[in-house]
């Protein structure tokens, strides 16, 4: 492991001082990527500052019945909200379907979102990889892709984006609250995470200094059903094969409104705006749920190892639309 | 740097630590606390599971310096101070649910957590509490009947 230094932020602005002192620095916070990288050698700052104690770890309502989520609520602690799981379950579901107990006790929800691909060749420093080593070539390009991305690759790059919690968000439209070393501002999560084009070391818009310091969650209508479904190799503790987070409107049998994300298949939480445009004014029934997601996956190019994730994404995603209607459709 | 933190309720301090070692580091090598296994390193196998805060945490996972001031609770804490097993580890002696060893110390931790929360937990409960701490010798099934035989021990106000 690379030495390094570290420092204890007290406050947000500190914070971003620190890291813009030192090009080399970089946050920590509940570390449970981070420290695990330290040791592979996967990152190499310089400095490590802390921003695990910084006083943003409250769940606060918002006029009109949404929710600002601190930088630091820790990933148990936002499933287990009331408030949460009463107006946004699939954000809960979504929580708890990732990692281990002992893991989700640590994690926040910042460092949810910043969390790095479990790509193997990215985690690998004796491989090639344009993410970690940008210019070396992608090791995952005829290697191992039964993880790799379905949607939005490139040839620098075929990661996919390995939080639950952030699909859910995605749907969600939840707004992301970043300081920096220029001010305040808001980036809504769809336009948070990036996907790789020719500069896949970059994971999201954030510069170098940007601090997020919390999520934003708009209210739902009450109409609305949320939830996520999760496809793993084993029943827990697995990251997704494919995953759904979808919440649903329908009244009088027609889709009102609808938004779904999908996870597993993309370098970012994949919005599915096409399936979504496929089923608002539709009947709210499988053969619409099943049209919706074709048009969403007629873009897919998959490859010899994950080519069982299309079908897998477009029946996961009916049968996510088919709970939320309550029973089995017409 | 200096590292001061609780230890099993006793206030402990380490000087000279790299920013670099883990609080599983500080407490095997520096604390002579070695009940806390270091197997993968990575947060996958939970053999090092400790609290933190009260809270179950891999402590290969945390950096030194962001245990400053906090309280951790080891394997080493659940006995009594007259060496009297406490009911998860008397459990997990009964119910044959020890093989090699080396799971147990993060287990045990793990298990005495959820019965603190869930003094009677389903056996869904008990796979989900315990799903982040692998084993790789018993094949859990004397695991989960330890959970269960210290839940109803405890229970019945043993």
């Amino acid at each position: 492991m690379k030495p390094f230094a570290y420092r204890r932020a007290d406050d947000v602005a500190a914070a971003v001082a620190l890291l813009s002192q030192d090009r080399h620095a970089v946050f920590l916070g509940g570390g449970t990527n981070l420290v695990d990288h330290l040791r592979l050698g996967v990152a190499t700052p310089d400095t490590l500052v802390d921003v695990s104690r910084l006083p943003l770890d409250r769940i606060e309502e918002l006029p009109g019945g949404g929710l600002r989520v601190g930088a630091t609520v820790r990933n148990s602690d936002l499933a287990a909200d009331p408030l949460v799981r009463q107006r946004y379950p699939v954000l809960s579901q979504a929580l708890l379907s990732g990692a281990s107990g002992q893991l989700r006790n640590a994690a926040t929800t910042a460092g949810n979102l910043l969390q790095r691909t479990r790509c193997v060749y990215f985690q690998d420093v004796t491989t090639a990889c344009n993410k970690r080593d940008p210019g070396s070539g992608c090791s995952a390009l005829g290697g191992y892709q039964r993880y790799h991305a379905i949607l939005g690759a490139s040839p620098e790059c075929t990661a996919t984006h390995p939080s639950d919690m952030a699909v859910a968000m995605a749907a969600l439209d939840a707004v992301v609250q970043v300081v920096g070393p220029d001010g305040e501002r808001a980036v809504p999560i769809g336009d948070f995470h990036r996907l790789p084009g020719d500069r896949p070391h970059h994971d999201t818009v954030l510069g170098h200094g940007d601090l997020v310091t919390a999520v934003d969650l708009p209210p739902l209508p009450e109409t609305v059903r949320s939830r996520y479904r999760k496809v793993r190799d084993r029943a827990s503790y697995a990251f997704a094969l494919v995953s759904v987070a979808a919440a649903l409107d329908v009244r009088d049998g027609v889709v009102a409104d609808v938004r779904i994300a999908l996870g597993g298949v993309a370098h970012k939480p994949w919005r599915a705006s096409l399936a979504e445009q496929e089923l608002r004014g539709a009947p709210a029934t499988e053969d619409s749920f099943r049209r919706a997601a074709e048009a969403e996956l007629a873009a897919a190019q998959p490859v010899d190892g994950n080519a069982f994730k299309v079908p897998l994404a477009r029946n996961t995603l009916v049968a996510t639309l088919r709970e939320l209607t309550g029973g089995t459709p017409r | 740097m200096r590292v001061t933190f609780t230890v099993n309720g006793r206030p402990q301090e380490a000087d000279d630590v790299w920013e670099g070692e883990s609080l599983l580091y500080v407490l095997r090598e520096r604390m002579g606390l070695p009940g806390s296994k270091n197997a993968c390193e990575q947060g996958e196998c939970g053999s090092c599971t400790v609290r933190l805060d009260g809270v179950p945490v891999c402590s290969c996972l945390v950096a030194a310096g962001q245990v400053q001031g906090r309280r951790v609770d080891t394997v080493e804490g659940l006995a009594g101070e007259d060496g009297e097993l406490s009911a998860i580890q008397q459990a997990f002696v009964d119910a044959g649910a020890v093989q090699c060893g080396f799971c147990t110390p993060g287990l045990l931790v793990a298990a005495d957590e959820l019965l603190e929360h869930n003094p009677s937990p389903s056996d869904g409960d008990i796979r989900e509490a315990l799903s982040g701490n692998l084993c790789r010798c018993t094949g859990y099934e004397k695991i989960l009947d330890a959970v269960r035989l210290a839940a109803a021990r405890t229970g019945q106000g043993v």
